[in-house]
């Protein structure tokens, strides 16, 4: 269990500091800051073990969060807390900052208070907190509201309370994904995988039963079999295999489990629907060739081509190759039909930016970089161009097929409600051998 | 921020550092730095050349960026370039980046030498201290190499100004330090010994730690020296506190060049010269005056200076250790520092108090501070001194003052620190025993000890005092009733039960009388003990029950009542179960007169050293145990134990007199044993329990079953008190030590091999190295210290016992005294071989380690057999020469037992390290070796031929010798035989 939670900033101070345990003391604040954020050698696990102490930490920008436990505790547990004690604190208050956090510490003590309770994880779905913590100073709430939040949070449905009502209902889902490429300097891929998640947006009255369909392989193809469903033919030819996912906590496991359908009565505002991975059929949105010759010890030449991959219809945005350079590069010259390129010597790599790309297009760069001889008879190393952008597809290929909506008791049907729906696809470490 | 207003500062350097100093977080940091190298490459490619200016700012910036922790992979030669600038500015920047960032194997090195070499021979003292302190910085072999040769040359030139000789002094050290085969001073010692007598302060300061390092490994060279030193050090210490100007540091003249006078006089014995000592004694006395004086100045560095004096003065007193009245003295100002209220000082007073103590001429002067040392140990607020304060007690502590002594350890123990506690109670324990005179108050001590520090007390003391109390009939009652009244108390500590089961099991009928200690009562008492002990003491308890059983027949109905109830019978322990089953067999089962045998009282202790002084040693290094007492610890002990040593030495005989059916069970016995007793002489301290033990009884289940009753003796016997690593007995006394009991085993490790390690223990390791040709042999020795302390006054003597003398010439190089901790030193003997010789050279080690000397004494592994020449011949040559050799007194013939496995291999390689030659094809068994060698002596040459003919059946040898002196032929077949 949770001995307790620390904040500190990048300078290692303490803002944040809730012990939860008696066997977490005092020093345990600075054996952190000491051993992890000042260490000599940069710290990269995410777990430290000082003195039979172990911390788990997570890093927003220059923040750091670090629990701490003497306990030999499950540790996805304690990182998917960090995790969505984060998602919590930006539903608070945006982005998690020193500002941010220092204007709204009595805030953070009280959600502490709340969503870990001697060191065990308690509720942390965003919208019920918001029931009952407010940042509206004090309202007395009537007796009534009292026992409906308590029998809220408390009750079966934590995370939706009765009675909302909208006039109009609607629906936003968005199919977020990141997908992550090595591929080697010939065009191969060694690895490639999509890690994607569902987020809903959800503004419906009443407690309406939801149930959710994509063209999972599993379904289709047990659909396909039973051959009676009238959509085979429109899905048959694309489904997708999906390694593993994980729901939020209002999906029915159960029903999943038996029938693999995806059933849940939604939480109000915003959400994570489900988190999934897929590691086959991807399309890769872009393709990178790298072209590097060495002229002598003191000239190297670079060329890269970007070929995008996709329906000529659709455009990527804010489009990102990073070229990394030498240690020794004494000077640099670009020359691109696209964008913009610059060396950038603090980061030790030429950056080119296109704003936007159609599919099916090819650009390219090429650049002179100079170098300085060294008596270092170490060679370089040559890392990875890496690669950033934004596409308007999901590269797993994920499709929603339905998204159906019972209320039973109120008097509007699935039809009644509006929905929208949004696919993103992100780079995630995108990167080419050169 | 640095002076960025300054006309000659470099204002981008103080823009970037301060940039990176703003720096919020690492990364931000990292690209500040990256971009500024960018920046710096940009700049060394340039085209066009960099002014001088610039190129020391931009390495200057390097410089920091390395400092900060990053890669540095250029600039290097930007940076040999700035060395050959007139600017002092930028040449100490080209020195900096150089001394900290360049590595040895670079290409640069040799510009770098050449710049370097340019500035030492440059007219400009600060160009020339600039080099020097760069060669000294980097300190590196190639910088030895290429100027070891120029720097003594600048140190003793007569035109070298004093700051340079300055520099050139502590150069010449750091080289000197870190490759001393470079540094060859030869034509230039009297030269820098005279600059002992130097005008400047500054240039005797710098030469003296030179001077001090090279004595350290050339004593004789700088024998000059000590009258130099003494008269400087007369006139330092007789200067007004004004005459020294600028060496005079609060008042006290020249602070830090006397101390380190004095500590160059400790290198070397006192002075010879009468005049010399004369003045050397005045200016000691001078100093304890000075210290006696009122203080010039109030502040701390005055007395701090003063007192650094004093007590490097004193040290030397106790190094020379010859003027009783000095050490008086010192011992008299010590005691004033123990009541100082500084803690530093009272801790250095103890200290050096500790070493006085050892002194025959102080010990006296140092217990008249025995009250004010036992107030320091119970008052003193820091737990170091505290320590200290306990040594000094140990240390002077004899006859006349042991008993106040130990009772105010005693006392103090109650609230010792938890650190100290177990070191406490070892010297408790060790002076109650030393310094004993009557052992009911030896008994009692340690019992109290027990009572008060039970968790303290290691299982050495215990077993001790039960030696002492079974080795001594006069205080086994007194013993046994003393523990009968400890154990009534409500709770006590297991290590009393233990020594309570013990005793009262061998001796329990001794109080038996008194109705109120009447066996049942013993028994009852013990008992309601069992069931709160761990399960060794239960297993001990078990064993004192089966004795009760023969003590007090009347007893026997109860204890095999509980040896039968199911908690023993049944219990979850392998161990506790069998005794319960063992004993409770051989309490119904055996008659009165076998039980009384099978559980006769244990029999006297063989004299060994005291385990508990052994544990002490180990624990503290021998520094806390100083020499006299150890040989009283000694002496004290055989008188303790009554000549234990005569009584007991024989494990076997323990056997038998504790075997039930005489003949086969000592037999059996003897089957174990036999070998261990030959193996250690009783001297060596292999304990009778240890032949016992556990693990034999437990193994040898069939002589269980052929012999029931003596099993369970095996395992009561088991439960005696032992040591299991007892320490190396090392022989330490004035003289040469008799050579070590198994120095005779390494000889014959040597016979066939030349090269080894010869000895071995916790202090020292001695390697050997050895080449021979025809009569002439060099032998090297490796002695290398194995602690962390140095070792000092080592001195090491070879000797030729007897008529060896004639027969053997040995020679050896004089040997450095001083070892430091964990180095090695080498010494070379050279060997002529005059004539046939049986016996070896004996080698005699000793030398100071912490206080203690140590002294050692091993045979040299010269035999015969190294000055051998290998001769070739064919067949009918070989048996030619065997039938002339055929007289019987040439001959010598040893048949024995294969004490290693029969491998070919093995045997051809001894007899190849033999150094004779090995016969392929000669003998018509194959199975068999012949060899053919001379001996080459001075005197003559003696022809030796050799024949083995190994039995694989029987495992036997026979060894045929035949050489034209008979002598030879005998002592070679001794050395052989010994080898297969």
């Amino acid at each position: 269990m949770i001995g307790g939670l620390f904040i500190y900033n990048h300078k290692g101070e303490v803002l944040i500091s809730r012990v939860y345990r008696d066997d977490i003391g005092r020093n345990a604040v600075d054996a952190f800051r000491v051993n992890v954020i000042h260490a000599r050698q940069q710290v990269r696990s995410p777990v430290t073990n000082i003195a039979r102490t172990s911390f788990f930490h997570v890093k927003r920008s220059n923040i750091w969060l670090a629990a701490v436990t003497k306990q030999n505790v499950n540790a996805a547990m304690v990182f998917e807390f960090l995790y969505k004690m984060c998602d919590v604190m930006t539903a608070y208050f945006g982005k998690i900052s020193e500002e941010n956090i220092k204007n709204n510490f009595v805030l953070i003590y009280e959600l502490l208070d709340e969503i870990l309770d001697f060191g065990y994880p308690q509720n942390s779905e965003t919208g019920a907190l918001k029931t009952f913590i407010t940042q509206q100073g004090i309202k007395s709430q009537t007796k009534e509201e009292q026992s409906q939040i308590t029998s809220q949070v408390t009750g079966q449905i934590g995370w939706r309370r009765e009675g909302i009502k909208y006039r109009r209902n609607e629906l936003f889902l968005d199919v977020l994904e990141s997908v992550n490429l090595l591929m080697s300097p010939q065009g191969q891929v060694l690895s490639a995988h999509v890690s994607g998640r569902v987020v809903m947006k959800s503004y419906l009255s009443g407690m309406p039963e939801c149930k959710f369909g994509m063209n999972d392989k599993i379904v289709i193809d047990k659909q396909g079999k039973g051959g009676t469903t009238d959509d085979t033919g429109k899905s048959g030819k694309q489904s997708i295999a999906i390694d593993d996912c994980t729901f939020h906590q209002c999906v029915r496991l159960s029903k999943f489990d038996s029938e693999r359908s995806i059933s849940f009565i939604p939480p109000d505002g915003e959400y994570e629907l489900m988190r999934y991975r897929t590691t086959k059929d991807i399309i890769l949105p872009f393709r990178v060739i790298p072209l590097v010759r060495e002229v002598g010890r003191t000239k190297l030449e670079v060329k890269v081509v970007i070929k995008s991959n996709f329906k000529p219809s659709l455009l990527a945005q804010k489009i990102e190759v990073r070229i990394p350079t030498p240690l020794n590069t004494s000077g640099v010259q670009v020359i691109c039909m696209k964008g913009k390129a610059k060396y950038k010597a603090s980061e030790n790599a030429i950056v080119w930016k296109i704003k936007r790309m159609a599919g099916m297009k090819e650009s390219q760069i090429s650049a002179e970089i100079e170098l300085l001889p060294t008596n270092d008879k170490k060679k370089w190393a040559r890392p990875p161009i890496s690669m950033n952008f934004e596409v308007p597809f999901a590269p797993s290929g994920l499709k929603v097929r339905y998204l159906k909506v019972f209320e039973p008791k109120l008097n509007y049907s699935d039809h009644d409600v509006i929905k929208w729906v949004r696919y993103i696809g992100r780079s995630g470490i995108y990167e080419t051998r050169c | 921020m640095p002076a960025v207003s300054k006309g000659d500062g470099m204002r981008g350097l103080a823009v970037f550092i301060s940039d990176i100093r703003n720096c919020k977080s690492k990364e931000a940091e990292i690209k500040r730095i990256n971009k500024e190298l960018a920046n710096i490459r940009s700049k060394f490619k340039g085209d066009k050349a960099l002014d001088g200016y610039s190129k020391k700012k931009y390495v200057c910036k390097l410089l920091f960026i390395f400092l900060l922790g990053h890669d540095i992979d250029f600039g290097h030669m930007e940076a040999v370039n700035l060395l050959s600038s007139n600017k002092y500015t930028e040449k100490q920047i080209g020195y900096l980046f150089i001394s900290v960032l360049v590595n040895s194997n670079s290409e640069l090195i040799r510009l770098i030498n050449n710049a370097i070499k340019n500035d030492l021979s440059s007219r400009n003292p600060t160009f020339m201290c600039l080099a020097l302190h760069c060669i000294a910085n980097v300190g590196s072999r190639e910088m030895a190499e290429a100027f070891a040769g120029e720097i003594p040359r600048i140190l003793v030139a007569g035109d070298t100004m004093d700051s340079v000789k300055q520099s050139a002094a502590l150069c010449l050290l750091r080289l000197y330090k870190t490759s001393p085969d470079l540094v060859l001073m030869g034509e230039w010692t009297s030269r820098v010994v005279h600059l002992l007598n130097d005008q400047h302060m500054g240039v005797v300061t710098a030469a003296i730690s030179l001077i001090t390092c090279l004595s350290q490994k050339n004593p004789d060279e700088f024998k000059t020296c000590v009258s130099l030193a003494v008269s400087r050090l007369s006139r330092i210490v007789s200067s007004a506190s004004t005459d020294l100007q600028d060496y005079t540091y609060y008042f006290v003249p020249a602070p830090w060049l006397s101390c380190k006078l004095l500590r160059l006089l400790q290198c070397y014995p006192p002075p010879e010269d009468g005049a010399v000592k004369g003045r050397l004694v005045e200016c000691l006395e001078t100093i304890l005056n000075k210290a006696q004086e009122p203080p010039k100045s109030k502040k701390v560095q005055h007395s701090n200076a003063k007192n650094a004096i004093l007590f490097e003065a004193i040290s030397l007193i106790i190094h020379y250790d010859s003027e009783p009245n000095l050490l008086v003295r010192a011992c008299n100002q010590l005691g004033q520092f123990l009541q100082h209220r500084e803690t530093n000082l009272r801790y250095l007073a103890l200290e050096s108090m500790c070493t006085l103590a050892s002194s025959e001429f102080s010990h006296e002067a140092v217990k008249t501070h025995i009250e004010t040392v036992i107030n320091a140990l119970k008052t003193e607020r820091d737990v170091s001194v505290r320590q200290r304060a306990a040594d000094l007690l140990y240390a002077m502590c004899d006859r006349s003052n042991a008993k106040q002594i130990v009772a105010e350890m005693l006392s103090y123990l109650e609230t010792a620190d938890y650190s100290i506690r177990e070191e406490m109670v070892l010297k408790v324990a060790i002076l109650a025993e030393k310094y004993a005179v009557d052992y009911s108050w030896y008994v009692d001590t340690i019992l109290n000890l027990i009572r008060i520090a039970g968790d303290y007390v290691s299982e050495e003391v215990w077993y001790r005092v039960i030696q002492i109390v079974i080795n001594r009939d006069d205080v086994q009652g007194y013993a046994a009733k003393t523990v009968f009244e400890a154990l009534q108390a409500p709770a006590c500590h297991e290590n009393m039960v233990k020594v309570g089961g013990y005793i009262l099991g061998e001796f329990g009928n001794l109080i038996a009388g008194d109705p109120r200690s009447s066996p049942l009562v013993q028994f009852n008492l013990l008992h309601s003990k069992f069931h709160l002990c761990s399960v060794p003491t239960r297993a001990l308890l078990l064993s004192a029950y089966i004795k009760f059983i023969n003590l007090f027949p009347e007893t026997k109905s109860t204890i095999q009542e509980v040896l039968r109830s199911d908690s023993q019978i049944r219990n979850s322990d392998v161990e506790l179960q069998q005794r319960a089953v063992e004993y409770l067999k051989l309490s119904s089962i055996a008659s009165t007169d076998v039980l009384a045998t099978v559980l006769e009282e244990m029999p006297p202790f063989p004299e060994r050293e005291s385990s508990i002084l052994a544990k002490l040693k180990k624990k503290k290094g021998p520094g806390a145990v100083s020499v006299n007492e150890l040989e009283e610890g000694k002496r004290e002990g055989g008188e303790l134990n009554g000549g234990g040593g005569e009584r007991g030495g024989d494990n076997s005989t323990i056997a038998a007199s504790n075997a039930s059916t005489p003949s086969p069970s000592a037999d059996l016995l003897g089957l174990r044993t036999g070998p261990q007793v030959s193996a250690a002489p009783p001297s060596a301290g292999s304990l009778l329990v240890d032949v016992f033990s556990e693990a034999g009884v437990n193994d040898d289940g069939f002589l269980r079953d052929l012999e029931p009753p003596t099993e369970s003796s095996d395992s009561l016997l088991a439960e005696g008190p032992g040591d299991s690593d007892s320490a190396p007995p090392s022989a330490v006394s004035e003289d040469a030590a008799p050579p070590l009991p198994e120095s005779n085993e390494l000889l014959n490790k040597f016979v066939c091999k030349n090269n080894g390690v010869l000895f071995e223990n916790q202090l020292l390791q001695i390697g050997i190295k050895s080449e021979y040709r025809q009569n002439l042999g060099r032998m090297y020795l490796f002695y290398g210290n194995k602690t962390s302390v140095q070792f000092v006054t080592f001195t090491t003597t070879v000797s030729c016992p007897g008529e060896l003398q004639s027969q053997l010439n040995v020679q050896a190089k004089p040997v450095e005294p001083l070892i430091e901790g964990g180095a090695q030193v080498q010494q070379v003997i050279n060997i002529e071989c005059l004539g046939d010789f049986c016996e070896a050279p004996l080698l005699n080690i000793k030398f100071r380690y912490g206080g203690a000397l140590q002294n050692l004494s091993l045979k040299l592994p010269v035999t015969i057999n190294k000055f051998f020449q290998p001769t070739e011949m064919a067949s009918h040559d070989f048996f030619q020469r065997w039938k002339q050799l055929s007289q019987p007194q040439q001959e010598a013939q040893k048949i024995f037992k294969a004490s290693h496995a029969m491998d070919t291999e093995v045997i051809k390689a001894k007899l190849l390290g033999l150094g004779m030659a090995l016969l392929e094809n000669v003998d018509p068994n194959p199975e068999n070796f012949v060899c053919a060698g001379v001996i080459q002596t001075k005197a003559q040459q003696v022809g030796s031929l050799l024949r083995l003919e190994p039995n694989a059946q029987a495992q036997m040898y026979r060894l045929t010798l035949r050489s034209s002196k008979d002598t030879v032929s005998k002592r070679l077949c001794e050395l052989l035989a010994e080898q297969f």
